[in-house]
């Protein structure tokens, strides 16, 4: 089943196409990568998604309904979470309330509930914590609740994101570079926690990243942009050997058998 | 390397010296001349120029790890500041200067002098001072950890009292009082027993805190019964202000309580949701004219009403206010929304200041006759009643805003403060908690100005001046942005010490600059922090404290 679907998608930015005419279907329960070179745009793809940018023409449609130009906080509150490039945590706060910050849309209460700490209050909050509390546990960050986030770890920070996104209940998750700055150990990690996130929760998956290892490594699907178009689709396989995207990544001599035939991979090189 | 040292030193002992040109020509320090602090000798003056020099010691001297080298340079700097000094003196006395600064007076140059004169006595004298101040910062530098803050601590402490004599004096038991104070300030025997007492209560104070953890697991008395008998005390001091305290006293309490009221509001749309507004005293205005204008029977229609019922309508009008300014800068951030912000409490002091809606509010002349509260036939009159209306709003503002910082308005204010942009993506609606943080800031605001309005009987758009907004942010800023108690702390020292302090009153914004960026400095988090970032601290303690032993161990090893 098709759970986001863009068609025709353009965005320009004055004179630069950000985004021209892109098609994208992700299905459900689908780890899909978006790769390409850099000002591809990718990032631009999400904030179209999101709600952040309003794309100049196209549609998005999520679980068949349309959600072209909606405003961020109601597309969050639809299921879509997302992380970001460079982290972008609630600093200043605690680990637990960056967590409760994402629940924000499930917890139901008035504000004279709050005032009077009625038991209706006390049971969202309850509630709330634990659920957050579980959601920490599951990136394994438990016992980190009252940290204040800036000072975990990098590694941590990335968890914690997560978290935050997931505290949303999302049925998408958008991943921008989840891996970036990681050492291999960690990125291992990673990548074991996002094929939980979608065998143990059931989240689809939408990742950018430009590890190759990565992407080759747990994408169903992979979509690639180039200067704002879709050039390929399809298996990791499939990408790795088509001539438009070893052009955009290595350049014409490469494409022309010059060089290696399939995108080489980290290590392989 | 001995060069470059010396060459430090003196730069150092010229900056502090040129600081004491300027705090004398300014006239801050021939004015303290007259205040006496302990005794008959020392004045708030000398207090101000021996803290200046030790101040220049410790400074140089903090760069060097030990005394050896901490206390030569500082009591270096320490001279160097001591002959600045003793050159003004030697300009204000055979120059005259006074055609074009007023303050330098042959006056001025006994009170740097230390009441030598410009003459090889007073030279004599100053340097001695220098190097005893040198001596001293360098030594208290160099003493174990609490304890160089103990002793200024207790110092300062003691100083303070002496420099509330005339508040404090009458309130204490007349035993005390005529042990303690003498003539002016403190008694040289007072002064001794309180920096005594002080020494011992600020080292219980550090025990106990660097205790803290074991001291609350083992405490005998759980923290569930500890806390509200804690507070329940706290109360009932509180309440029984009006009791002990005269009229003078009670009123500068209220004004306390009005910014109290100000900067908990202000507290919620700034440290809160981090909008920085700068015209929070439109708010405060429009309370107090609303209240004016309601119970005035000099304008508008001539109708009055009951206190009472003038009050609420205030509030509401305050909310209303909150959401207009709201509404159009709901996109502006940071430096946008503080000139917008600006603008509109300037909008407001000057529509109350026009001709235009002079019929109504007054114009310049403001308006007065404005009702007092009565509750059945207890007319509340005087300011020591009028406090206990002031009490509760402020409990009643503090008790909201403890509620809404833990509910989930508060969580996405600071949601909003900390990311703008990450908050929408996680489900907030940006617009109404920003307008939500306004119009429940505001309220605390109309509250006040209420309150303020029907306590003096009287407006006038002279009172609503951008210093009252500067005020309630600086405030914030000293006591701690998002800090419910910062805010007490800092409606205390920056509206009721200028109040207890008359001579203050002129340097007030000189006071409150040097404050301010000391502040920045040392300080950043504000003098009670909010309690994550607290929480921050003691963990880099934490941490230091692991690594310190690992270290040591790794270097043996």
């Amino acid at each position: 089943m098709v759970l986001l679907e863009t068609s025709h998608l353009t965005k320009r930015f004055g004179g630069l196409v950000a985004l021209r005419d892109v098609d994208l279907v992700v299905q459900e329960r689908a780890i899909h990568s978006v790769i390409g070179p850099n000002g591809a745009g990718k990032t631009t793809l999400f904030n179209c998604i999101t709600g952040f940018l309003v794309p100049d023409a196209g549609d998005i449609r999520f679980s068949g309904t349309s959600i072209t130009g909606l405003r961020p906080d109601l597309v969050a509150r639809l299921g879509i979470a997302r992380t970001y490039q460079n982290i972008r945590l609630f600093r200043h706060l605690s680990v637990l309330d960056n967590v409760l910050i994402g629940l924000h849309p499930h917890i139901n209460y008035s504000l004279l509930d709050a005032i009077l700490r009625t038991p209706r209050y006390r049971r969202a909050e309850r509630a709330a914590e634990r659920e957050a509390r579980e959601l920490l546990a599951f990136v394994g960050l438990a016992g980190k609740e009252f940290f204040t986030a800036a000072n975990l770890p990098y590694g941590d920070q990335r968890r914690l994101e997560i978290a935050r996104a997931l505290a949303l209940r999302p049925k998408l998750l958008l991943l921008d570079e989840p891996t970036a700055g990681m050492n291999p150990h960690e990125t291992e990690e990673m990548i074991r926690l996002i094929r939980r996130l979608r065998d143990e929760r059931g989240i689809t998956i939408l990742l950018i990243e430009h590890d190759m290892k990565v992407v080759m490594n747990i994408s169903d699907v992979v979509t690639v942009l180039d200067f704002g178009e879709k050039i390929a689709e399809g298996t990791p396989e499939e990408v790795r050997r088509d001539p438009r995207v070893i052009e955009a990544y290595l350049g014409r001599g490469a494409a022309s058998g010059l060089g290696p035939s399939t995108l080489p991979l980290p290590g392989e090189a | 390397m001995i060069v470059r040292a010396a060459r430090r030193a003196i730069f150092i002992g010229l900056v502090a010296g040129i600081a004491g040109w300027h705090l004398s020509l300014v006239g801050l320090i021939p004015a303290f001349a007259q205040r006496r602090l302990v005794g008959d000798t020392l004045t708030f003056s000398y207090a101000l120029l021996i803290a200046l020099l030790a101040l220049a010691a410790f400074a140089t001297g903090r760069r060097y790890p030990g005394a050896a080298q901490r206390i030569p340079w500082g009591v270096l700097s320490a001279l160097v500041s001591s002959l600045m000094l003793f050159l003004l003196a030697l300009l204000v006395t055979h120059l005259n200067l006074r055609q074009i600064l007023l303050n330098a007076t042959p006056e001025l140059a006994r009170v740097l002098t230390f009441g030598g004169g410009a003459s090889g006595a007073g030279l004599v004298r100053l340097l001695l001072i220098g190097l005893l101040a040198g001596l001293f910062a360098g030594g208290l530098s160099a003493l174990p950890r609490p304890w160089g803050r103990v002793i200024v601590s207790a110092a300062l402490m003691t100083l303070l009292l002496g420099l509330l004599r005339d508040v404090l004096g009458p309130l204490l038991p007349r035993v005390v009082t005529s042990f303690l104070y003498g003539t002016a300030g403190l008694s040289l025997a007072g002064a001794v027993v309180t920096f005594l007492l002080a020494t011992v209560l600020f080292t219980l104070r550090w025990s106990l805190r660097a205790n803290a953890v074991t001291a609350r697991a083992t405490a005998a008395v759980p923290a569930t019964v500890r806390q509200p008998v804690i507070q329940a005390l706290l109360l009932l001091i509180l309440a029984s202000v009006p009791l002990w305290a005269g009229l003078f006293l009670s009123n500068v309490a209220d004004f306390v309580g009005f910014y109290i009221l100000m900067g908990l509001g202000l507290n919620l749309v700034l440290g809160f949701a981090g909008l920085l507004d700068l015209g929070y005293v439109a708010f405060f205005a429009v309370g107090a004219y609303t209240m004016a204008v309601l119970t005035s029977p000099e304008v508008g229609q001539r109708f009055t009403l009951d206190f009472w019922v003038a009050l609420p309508i205030a509030v509401v009008t305050t909310v209303l206010a909150g959401l207009l300014v709201g509404l159009p800068v709901l996109r502006m951030r940071g430096d946008y929304l503080a000139i917008a912000t600006l603008g509109f409490g300037e909008i407001v002091r000057l529509l109350v200041l026009s001709d235009w809606l002079k019929p109504y509010l007054g114009g310049a002349q403001g308006v007065t006759r404005i009702a007092r509260p009565s509750i059945a036939s207890w007319r509340i009159d005087s300011p020591q009643e009028f406090y206990l209306l002031v009490l509760i709003s402020c409990l009643f503002a503090w008790f909201l805003s403890v509620r809404l910082r833990d509910s989930r308005l508060g969580r996405s204010w600071f949601a909003i403060r900390e990311d703008e942009h990450v908050a929408q993506a996680m489900g907030i609606n940006r617009v109404t908690a920003k307008l939500s943080a306004f119009a429940i800031g505001a309220s605390f605001g109309g509250l006040s100005g209420a309150l303020f309005a029907s306590l003096v009987g009287s407006v006038v758009p002279a009172s609503f001046s951008l210093l009252v907004s500067i005020n309630v942010v600086a405030l914030l800023v000293l006591g701690g942005m998002g800090s419910l108690p910062g805010v007490v702390v800092g409606a205390l020292a920056l509206v009721g010490l200028p109040e207890l302090l008359r001579e203050f009153q002129e340097y007030r914004l000189l006071v409150y600059g040097i404050v301010l960026i000391a502040m920045m400095l040392f300080r950043p988090a504000g003098l009670l922090p909010e309690r994550i970032h607290r929480r921050e601290l003691e963990e880099a303690v934490e941490e230091a404290r692991e690594i310190a032993p690992a270290e040591i161990a790794t270097g043996r090893g």
